[in-house]
């Protein structure tokens, strides 16, 4: 049944009760909606605060990038699914590379995968802090935001720095990195390498970062406001998650100590040591504190990474025009926002028979209006906000 | 020349009423605008930001002027569905709640427009008036985020007027009387047993003995006025991030600006009601030799009052409304009344 069924058929039997009663409300919060990311729409049914029924609206961001990228060519298509999750768009780049780069049996230079994998990490911390200013935003407080978009700032101006670009980097090339010609300090046309200043420049980020992160357990995290709204609020358990297909810090946050990061080669992660944060309860709270951790780890990792990183070229021998072999290949990365999967379909074309993106937040926001039955509205956004989704991510 | 101007307005009530009128209606635009000035300054400064800059020339002291005009250069809607006349009214319903308190402050000794024996029985009774525009715009604007935000106001109301009045009880038991004049001559006139300050001078000029003996209730005062002007963390009528801007979604123009400037020339009149009733009002060093120092000590009290209310609005996260009201029955009122029996027990040992 529709929607618009559904409420017909409400109303319907609201007309027809003949003793006194207090009809529930529908309330249609979004896509257009202070705190929804961008277009996610919600009907739900209220009574009072009291939600009873929640159903989530997608599609309203709905881009068709798995159709347009069957006729564009793989180094095209980088530029697709960097806007996938704008977030952390880097991040979005690099497992589509690894897929791609699977079915050509190359074999990526050490040196370009350390910078990819600095790049997501820095990608990650940027978009956790996106979360870190959001999300006390939405429970009402302002401040926050400022301290969390100026730590992303000096994140964004390192990316940017090495790839020209903050959101959108387009950086990665079948076979490595490339970055672009001049870009940042380094003028050279020559030298096509990561700016001068770059590696000492992360060093210094991760410091403050971590400072930073200090000052959010003060701030935000010790706010008894804060623990009041998120404590308990919208628990997940773990096989609930498991059920949905939940994935990254979320799945996490419930107990589970899944990470890809552990678990897959796509970049050297095996090199560097670092936890896997989980949370206990699967609460907003637990999500948040995952996050947070999260956020110190990747600070970790970039820091080890920077101090081990070898020399050496940045791209592997690739053909001029690049073809793809026939045959397909499935390659799951761990995203910030969770688990992100490209299934190629290859025909030994220039560009991807048949691409099919698997993207976290999808999956992600399906179990919210399980979570959302009988909370309060306040509590819909507490819950929402939590899960940390982007349409992008969403609609595709 | 002063002497007759004075003579000539005290023996004259409709000249006396005009300046006294005149008088509010120029001060609730500035006081508004001052402290509106002081949240935008202030928030930028917690915040790492400049804050307005351009405006004006100089700090963007004209930014609030600004944006003034802006809204009175707006179109007015009023949206199809609405109730039209409640729609209209409802601002000017809240904007008369404000003027009603700004009648009852004393400036300086006996310097209120009206000094009225029931005092702070008014601002209490006034002071809800403003909520009853409150649910009034967000019933006739036919929005369902402004209707929550208009019940979730009319609950707060009700939660937050009960400890409100147990904490100003206090004060009332001390001083014996009602009138805010003879609140704050209470307090002048503090005598701890027997003791009533040194060199002259009495202890309020010093230190506010309300302030220590009313702690509490100064406390349960503040919290509730920062309910019930709906400020974070109790600014769930308007909680933007869960229902847009709640009561305030299809105001435009002119009519929100009067529920703007209401909302800061309310931080104005509460502090002050709170300044006269737990910090001695006027009251301060060498106040009674130089008389014109009492305004001044009263404006100071109000600013510190509303630097803490700005520094909560940029600092906490919101409650929830389950949790408001929590608050409210079972910490607030519990506490006023335990206030209450302590105090009387106080006064009948001192």
């Amino acid at each position: 049944m529709t929607i618009e069924q559904e409420a017909l058929k409400h109303f319907s039997e609201v007309s027809v009760a003949v003793e006194l009663q207090t009809p529930d409300m529908t309330l249609n919060i979004g896509p257009q909606h202070p705190s929804t990311h961008g277009v996610l729409r919600i009907v739900a049914k209220v009574d009072g605060e009291r939600v009873s029924d929640v159903t989530p609206v997608i599609g309203y961001m709905h881009r068709g990038y798995e159709k347009i990228a069957e006729v564009r060519t793989y180094p095209q298509i980088t530029a697709l699914v960097n806007r996938i999750d704008w977030v952390s768009g880097f991040a979005n780049e690099v497992p589509f590379m690894a897929a791609a780069e699977k079915l050509m049996e190359i074999e990526v230079p050490e040196r370009a995968r350390y910078i990819r994998m600095i790049l997501t990490e820095m990608a990650r911390i940027s978009s956790h802090l996106m979360f870190m200013a959001s999300y006390p935003l939405e429970l009402g407080a302002t401040t926050p935001l400022m301290f969390a978009l100026r730590e992303r700032e000096r994140v964004l101006d390192l990316i940017e720095s090495v790839t020209g670009g903050r959101f959108h980097p387009n950086f990665n090339r079948i076979g490595g990195v490339q970055p672009n010609a001049g870009a940042g300090p380094t003028q050279k046309k020559a030298v096509q390498d990561l700016p001068r200043g770059f590696l000492q420049g992360a060093r210094d980020a991760m410091d403050s970062l971590l400072k930073t992160c200090v000052e959010f357990d003060e701030l935000v995290t010790g706010n008894e406001i804060f623990l009041a709204r998120c404590k308990g609020v919208g628990i997940l358990s773990p096989e609930l998650a498991a059920d949905f297909g939940v994935s990254g810090p979320n799945l996490r946050a419930s107990g589970v100590a899944f990470d890809l990061r552990k678990h897959t080669d796509y970049l050297p992660y095996d090199k560097v040591q670092f936890e896997v944060a989980t949370g206990t309860v699967g609460d907003s709270l637990d999500r948040w504190l995952v996050r947070l951790e999260e956020i110190r780890q990747s600070a970790y990792i970039i820091q080890q990474a920077v101090d081990q990183i070898p020399s050496g070229p940045l791209q592997a021998k690739v053909p001029k025009i690049i073809k793809v072999p026939k045959g397909e290949v499935y390659v799951r990365a761990e995203n910030p926002k969770g688990e992100m999967g490209y299934y190629i379909v290859s025909d030994g074309g220039q560009g991807p028979y048949r691409l099919k993106i698997r993207s976290a937040s999808y999956s992600n926001i399906s179990v919210i209006p399980i979570l959302l039955e009988g909370v309060l509205v306040p509590d819909i956004i507490a819950i929402m906000g939590s899960f940390d989704f982007v349409l992008g991510d969403v609609d595709r | 020349m002063i002497d007759t101007l004075v003579e000539f307005f005290q023996g004259n009530f409709w000249a006396l009423t005009a300046v006294k009128l005149v008088a509010i209606v120029t001060l609730i635009p500035v006081s508004g605008l001052a402290i509106g000035f002081a949240e935008l300054k202030l928030s930028a400064k917690m915040q790492n930001r400049v804050g307005p800059y351009f405006a004006g020339g100089r700090w963007g002291w004209a930014q609030l002027l600004a944006d003034g005009m802006k809204f009175i250069q707006k179109e007015d809607i009023i949206p199809a569905d609405a109730d039209r006349p409640v729609f209209r009214w409802a601002p000017a319903l809240v904007m008369v709640s404000t003027v009603g308190l700004f009648v009852v402050i004393p400036f300086w000794d006996g310097g209120a427009v009206a000094n009225l024996d029931i005092g702070i029985f008014y601002v209490l009774a006034i002071s809800s008036l403003s909520t009853v525009g409150i649910l009034m715009a967000g019933w006739s604007s036919a929005n369902k985020y402004s209707l929550m935000g208009g019940l979730r106001a009319a609950g707060q109301l009700i939660a937050y007027e009960l400890p409100m009045v147990l904490a100003v009880i206090g004060v009332v038991i001390m001083a014996g009387t009602m009138s805010l004049s003879g609140i704050v001559q209470a307090q002048a006139d503090f005598a701890l047993f027997g003791w009533s300050g040194f060199g002259g001078q009495p202890i309020a000029n010093f230190i506010s003995p309300y302030f220590i003996l009313q702690f509490v209730g100064f406390v349960i005062f503040f919290i509730s006025a920062l309910a019930e002007m709906s400020r974070i963390p109790f600014d769930m009528p308007i909680a933007e991030s869960e229902l847009v801007t709640g009561y305030l979604t299809e105001y435009t123009g002119f009519r929100f600006l009067f529920f703007f400037l209401a909302e800061f020339a309310n931080m104005f009149t509460m502090s002050a009601i709170a300044a006269t009733l737990f910090l001695g009002g006027y009251l301060g060093p060498f106040v009674d030799t130089v008389p014109w120092l009492g305004p001044v000590y009263l404006v100071t009290k109000i600013s510190v009052l509303a630097f803490l209310m700005i520094w909560f609005r940029w600092t906490f996260p919101r409650f929830r409304e389950d949790q408001l009201q929590s608050v409210a029955w079972k910490v607030l009122v519990p506490l006023g009344l335990a206030n209450i029996v302590a105090t009387a027990i106080f006064k009948v040992v001192m």
